[in-house]
């Protein structure tokens, strides 16, 4: 409710009116930081662990288990960060052109182009997850070579569909916020179209999209979770498999899926840092 | 109907296009039940999570410093993770962890998955509508707050009253698209067995063999879904809308 504050810091003459007028960003100053965060995840796993340590029996505890397994749920979730980049490296390439079509003076494309966006944007990820998965075929024939097409990259496929879709509106919005004089400017400097969208407006809007963009990440890197529901053996999988391999305990169930929590929030949390600060930064008044 | 149902019938006959939902009267029940158990989800969880989000927005602008560092990091834990494993380490691991009920023999968990998903989901949601809310309370000037409680208002009276109704018709587009977000993550409860659209979907094609024709009911589904939602939240807006404000 805290309307924005001047700060006022004693100055050795004592003024303040002499320092530079600065805003205190009053979004940031309430959070807590990353590694109080991360404690607090951590003792959420210990507490939830601490009911077994109680009997102590002769199986392990379960923050044995975690570091035991540690390595394999890491390499686990190497596989989803990897996922989550080539998702948005293949959906930010057909985002671009989506969002290029969505601009397109040419009615008709500009109209396909709005229904795909709208298609992909608003089904849901996991729906958007099996339509791949299940209707793409697990191996295709281009002139006589069998190519196979494993789970993963078909996920990969399926993650790439909505990240197409949020980054062709991001492009869109970033180029209807460029003022149109830019437009008008460029028009009578007599560059084409085309030479105005690639060489005026969109190396302008890079800062613009930026910050959505990595959002954007953020969601899929988060999404990519979703692969093990259709069988790819990504961390959440694997999760699976340890819990298994360790004799199926309830009580280790928390502590494990905990231990991915805790990976996820320690890589997303910091995006979503930089993300907050990029949007400041960048902030157009 | 019966004219549909047979439309559909002689669609199969001549294509091989097997819309079997529109026509076998087991796999409608089926589908319709996954429908309403979606809307189900849908409509407690968007209720739920608001609550959630205008609590957790009066306890941060509240003066109690641990409260509101608590309220900070459930916001930034629940924005920072994946729903499903939050949905995982609520139903498998919090799940096994509580207290069960023995009857017969058998063990009967305290809750079961559709009450865990709408539970996890709407944490998920609400940490969202937190910072939504929050947004829209600091848009709110500082002196209609004055003045409210120049009137005599106490805080929780004023916040009830004066600073969410006007809050809320602020941060109306971002809460918008939260909702339809949260409409859409519901499909997650798939992953815990809750007989919800997607659920019955896959059900009825590992039946019925019609993958391709049920992925477009099932596509075409959410998209009026999230359409009818998209309209409503449009109407309410326009019906909320300050003047003098926006447009």
């Amino acid at each position: 409710m805290s309307a924005p504050r001047e700060t006022t810091r004693d100055t050795p003459n004592g003024l303040a009116v002499l320092l530079p007028f600065r805003l205190t960003p009053s979004g940031m100053s309430a959070r807590i930081g990353p590694l109080p965060a991360a404690i607090l995840c951590f003792v959420l796993v210990i507490a939830a662990s601490s009911a077994w340590s109680a009997s102590g029996s002769a199986v392990l505890s379960p923050l044995d288990v975690i570091i035991k397994w540690a390595p394999l749920l890491l390499t686990g979730f190497a596989f989803n960060i990897a996922i989550s980049l080539l998702a948005m490296l293949l959906g930010t390439f057909a985002g671009l052109w989506l969002g290029l079509a969505l601009l397109s003076e040419f009615r008709p494309v500009a109209a396909v182009a709005w229904f795909v966006t709208q298609v992909f944007r608003n089904a849901p990820w996991l729906v958007l997850l099996f339509f791949v998965m299940f209707l793409v075929p697990f191996q295709v024939m281009i002139f006589k070579t069998t190519i196979p097409l494993p789970d993963w990259q078909k996920a990969t496929v399926g993650f790439a569909l909505p990240v197409m879709a949020n980054v062709a509106e991001v492009v869109r919005g970033a180029v209807r916020s460029i003022p149109s004089t830019q437009w008008e400017a460029a028009e009578s400097l007599s560059f084409t179209r085309r030479q105005t969208m690639w060489l005026i407006i969109l190396p302008q809007c890079v800062k613009r999209m930026l910050p959505p963009w990595m959002n954007i990440y953020s969601l899929v890197t988060m999404s990519t979770v979703l692969a093990s529901i259709v069988g790819v053996s990504e961390m959440l999988t694997l999760t699976a498999q340890v819990h298994a391999a360790e004799g199926g305990r309830p009580e280790l169930f928390a502590p494990l899926y905990g231990f991915a929590l805790l990976c996820f929030f320690l890589y997303c949390y910091p995006i979503n840092l930089w993300t907050a600060h990029l949007e400041r930064r960048f902030h157009v008044h | 109907m019966q004219a549909i149902a047979n439309w559909f019938q002689e669609l199969y006959e001549k294509t091989g296009l097997n819309f079997s939902v529109f026509y076998d009267a087991y796999d409608w029940g089926r589908y319709v039940d996954g429908l309403k158990m979606t809307l189900l989800l849908s409509v407690t969880t968007i209720l739920l999570s608001l609550v959630i989000g205008a609590a957790g927005a009066l306890i941060q602008s509240g003066p109690s410093r641990i409260a509101r560092a608590m309220v900070n990091a459930f916001v930034v834990v629940f924005r920072n993770t994946p729903p499903l494993v939050q949905l995982f380490f609520f139903y498998f691991g919090l799940g096994t962890l509580m207290p069960a009920i023995e009857s017969g023999g058998m063990r009967i968990p305290l809750l079961n998955n559709t009450q865990w998903a709408i539970i996890s989901l709407s944490l998920f949601a609400g940490a969202f509508n937190v910072e939504i809310f929050r947004s829209g309370i600091e848009a709110v000037p500082r002196t209609t707050v004055e003045a409210a409680e120049a009137l005599g208002y106490t805080r929780i009276k004023a916040y009830i009253h004066v600073v969410l109704p006007l809050a809320i018709r602020v941060c109306l587009p971002a809460l918008n698209n939260n909702l339809v977000n949260l409409l859409k993550t519901t499909t997650l409860a798939y992953a815990i067995a809750v007989p919800e659209t997607l659920y019955a979907v896959k059900q009825i094609w590992s039946e019925s063999q019609n993958v391709l024709e049920m992925m477009i009911v099932l596509l075409a589904t959410y998209g009026i879904l999230v359409g009818v939602l998209v309209w409503l939240m449009h109407r309410w807006e326009r019906a909320m809308h300050i003047p003098g404000y926006g447009r």
